[in-house]
């Protein structure tokens, strides 16, 4: 299926460009706890996918800001993690999932549904050509919402979510630490071609957030498809 | 030939890159062990100070002990800089939990751009740390320590030693960066059978009475570094604090500023995971000897508070443990390691081994130390004021003070009861009595009820009244004024807080006292073979009763 356009980047494929690595990672969760797990996950990838604010100085130099972390306890799932000190990067990232979550409650799905984290840069054309966003990094999140039916089983799962996201951390930081392709590091023109550099205190590369909402057959049913732009997010 | 390759100016930086990488993994290590939410503030305009363009604060203890135990040299083949994490009960008993380990292989990357791509990799490898340090099991066990364990930290340097560990030890791996010198790596090997020692039964057991004397364990290993506490902070000795980390041009890292306060301040961090605090059904009331007490490290600053022994008590529902031996001569002083980092004979201390085998809860100071971080305004802790005087007397009368027990529902012994002798006696209240307390126990034999219009008195109260206000439960907590909400009743002549009131201490129940219960088991029986006899004569009525259920 065909994403929806962004509206600075012309139709990109949905498919991954030839340079773009996909991970998948799939979770099998309860319902309230849908949202602490996509949080922990995104946090995790953007934490290393975020620098300090870049300075440019004369002769092309530039010096980096600095970026501080926290330490976010989750209440419906045996488990903590550690994301970026952005408060402006949480709320985007909680607004997502919520719309998130609310789509898999939503009628029509049968608790199955996926959100991407897409990491991409823009390139440039000259009019009439409007730009084209070319993704570098695809990070995949499959759920399945299960539905438990006694506190007994809740505090097991509350307890084997914590495990299982322990590994997903794990996955991540492996393929973080394979040192593959990242955008070279741009100039000062260049720069908001590779970076988000609205917020005001780190700058994660480049991203966009979309779901999909999956029957039990693996395809999409309803035209919830999104795609979240961070500029029209009401910041 | 190889290192010809490499600028004198490249070698250089990487020498300091991999320097304070190595004293900053340290940092992330420990702090993650600390007990609580680590939380630091994103800039965006650079200091110049935050090494790796991450804000990772330098405790100056960590860092001194990991200057001390690289002593000049940084990780190479075949020397690792090693962090390890093990856990200490009450009783004295350790287990290693964790050892993290910064190598260096030969494999060398010579194509690498030292001041740009090097750094940008430490400083990804360092997030990729921050991230794993929370997912290992020790983490959870390190968020819960300060009841009935701790958790310390222990630097070194040389060949990596995993025996500690265990059989069927995991291994995770951070991550690597190549460099032109050789790939460094940095990977984690932990202890999976903590079966026995889940969190969940942590949970359950009841809180810990006693001192806690640490006795020194021998290290199995000749190596010379000692334990550490995670959660304990330095404090200042005579006013010098450690040096900061940085002794090049480069400022590197946040030093803290330490300015004496005027008072001390504990910083008590609550549960935080979704599970129940222990219940506690006895509050210790215990000196304060500095350990077992978390800190907000967002502060930049850190007050330190020399504290004596006895210094006052901090009412906690966690109890503290504290370590060191009571020096008798000097009970405002803490055993602890002298300066070098040996350890002065501590009287009645099992044998131990050479000084440097020994394990090092406080670090090496004159009096007792313990820094108290500036009030935090995070909701997950709350702090407790405490005085800062410390004046006791000998050390027997302190240990008669330490232990004053709240004394709670269901035990019948009045507070001033309670003795050092009798805290060992689990369930003392069905210990065998002594008559004469028992006169004198309101419990068991509560005053004369007062004047009451209420009929349901009499028939509930047997032997007197439950208005008494000498009993010990009214320590918890005084109602002042009670209106509970719908509370008036058209059938008893009594509104709820009356009722309430009244009922709030029930004597103790009679068939509880083992003197009537004792009597009454015994006219029962007494009484048993003539009930036998009349139920026998009966028996064709039971009989045909039996007939009509079937």
């Amino acid at each position: 299926s065909c994403p929806l356009s962004s509206h600075c980047c012309g139709p990109s494929s949905a498919a991954p460009a030839m340079n773009c690595r996909a991970e998948v990672l799939e979770v099998s969760v309860e319902g309230r706890q849908v949202e602490e797990a996509m949080l922990a996950v995104l946090h995790t990838v953007l934490l290393h996918r975020s620098t300090g604010k870049f300075h440019y100085k004369k002769e092309g130099t530039y010096s980096i800001g600095t970026v501080g972390t926290q330490d976010v306890d989750c209440d419906f799932i045996d488990f903590a993690y550690v994301r970026v000190s952005s408060e402006e990067l949480d709320r985007a990232l909680r607004k997502a999932v919520g719309e998130f979550k609310d789509a898999l409650r939503g009628s029509g799905s049968d608790g199955m549904g996926q959100i991407s984290l897409e990491f991409y840069q823009k390139k440039k054309s000259r009019w009439p050509f409007s730009d084209e966003c070319i993704p570098w990094e695809l990070w995949t999140i499959k759920v399945n919402v299960v539905n438990l039916a006694n506190e007994q089983e809740r505090q097991i799962c509350r307890e084997k979510v914590g495990e299982k996201l322990c590994e997903k951390i794990i996955n991540i930081v492996e393929v973080m630490n394979r040192h593959e392709y990242l955008p070279k590091m741009p100039t000062q023109s260049e720069v908001d071609n590779v970076f988000d550099t609205s917020l005001k205190d780190v700058q994660p590369y480049l991203y966009k957030i979309s779901y999909q909402i999956t029957d039990s057959l693996g395809t999409s049913v309803t035209t919830t498809m999104r795609r979240l732009i961070k500029d029209t997010l009401a910041l | 030939a190889m290192d010809t390759d490499l600028s004198s100016q490249d070698r250089k930086d990487l020498d300091k890159f991999i320097k304070f990488f190595a004293l900053k993994t340290v940092q992330v290590i420990v702090q993650a062990r600390l007990g609580e939410k680590i939380c630091t503030r994103s800039s965006s305009s650079p200091t110049g100070s935050d090494w790796f363009n991450l804000a990772i604060k330098d405790i100056p203890e960590v860092t001194h002990e990991a200057k001390k135990a690289l002593a000049g040299q940084l990780p190479a083949v075949g020397r690792s800089m090693c962090v390890e994490i093990s856990l200490k009960t009450s009783e004295g008993d350790s287990m290693e939990l964790e050892i993290w380990c910064l190598e260096m292989n030969e494999k060398c990357d010579k194509e690498i751009k030292v001041s740009y791509t090097v750094y940008n990799r430490l400083s990804l490898l360092l997030k990729s740390l921050l991230a794993i340090t929370r997912v290992t099991p020790a983490y959870r066990l390190s968020r819960k320590q300060g009841h009935e364990y701790v958790i310390l930290y222990r630097i070194y340097f040389g060949e990596v030693q995993l025996s500690g560990l265990g059989e069927g030890f995991q291994t995770v791996r951070v991550g690597t960066v190549g460099t032109p010198v050789g790939t460094i790596t940095l990977s984690c090997a932990y202890r999976i059978n903590l079966a026995f020692m889940s969190t969940r039964q942590f949970e359950r057991t009841p809180p810990i009475m006693g001192i806690i004397i640490d006795h020194f364990v021998d290290r199995p290993y000749p190596s010379s570094s000692p334990m550490h506490p995670c959660n304990y902070r330095a404090g200042e000795d005579n006013g010098a604090v450690y040096p900061s980390v940085e002794d090049s041009q480069e400022v590197c890292a946040t030093s803290f500023s330490t300015s004496p306060p005027s008072q001390c301040v504990f910083t008590v961090t609550k549960a935080h995971f979704q599970t129940p605090p222990p219940v506690v059904t006895d509050t210790l009331k215990v000196p304060v000897m500095g350990l077992a007490f978390s800190h907000q490290l967002s502060s930049s600053r850190l007050s330190y508070q020399p504290a004596a022994l006895g210094v006052g008590s901090a009412d906690m529902g966690y109890p503290v443990l504290f370590a060191g031996g009571l020096n008798a001569a000097h009970p405002h002083q803490l055993i602890g390691p002298g300066k070098e980092g040996g350890v002065p004979p501590v009287p009645s201390q099992p044998a131990h081994g050479t000084q440097a085998d020994q394990e090092r809860i406080c670090t090496p100071l004159d009096g007792v130390h313990y820094s108290a971080a500036t009030p935090s305004s995070s909701e997950d802790t709350e702090t407790v004021s405490n005085s800062s005087e410390g004046k006791c007397g000998s050390p027997h009368d302190l240990l008669e003070t330490i232990f004053i027990r709240k004394v709670g529902a269901f035990v019948n012994k009045p507070i001033n009861q309670v003795t050092m002798a009798n805290l060992d006696i689990p369930f003392a209240m069905f210990a065998p009595k002594n008559v004469e307390l028992e006169d004198n126990d309101p419990m068991v034999n509560p005053p004369a009820s007062p004047e009451t219009e209420s009929p349901l008195q009499g028939s509930l109260h047997s032997e007197g009244s439950s208005g008494s206000s000498t009993g010990n439960t009214h320590d918890d907590f005084v109602m002042i004024d009670f209106k509970p909400a719908f509370s008036k009743d058209d059938i008893l002549p009594m509104d709820l807080g009356t009722f309430y009131r009244e009922f709030q201490n029930p004597p103790q129940l009679s068939s509880l006292s083992i003197d009537i219960g004792a009597q009454s088991m015994a006219e029962d029986l007494d009484s048993l073979p003539e009930k036998l006899a009349v139920h026998e004569k009966n028996v064709k009525e039971f009989d045909a009763f039996v007939e009509t259920l079937q």
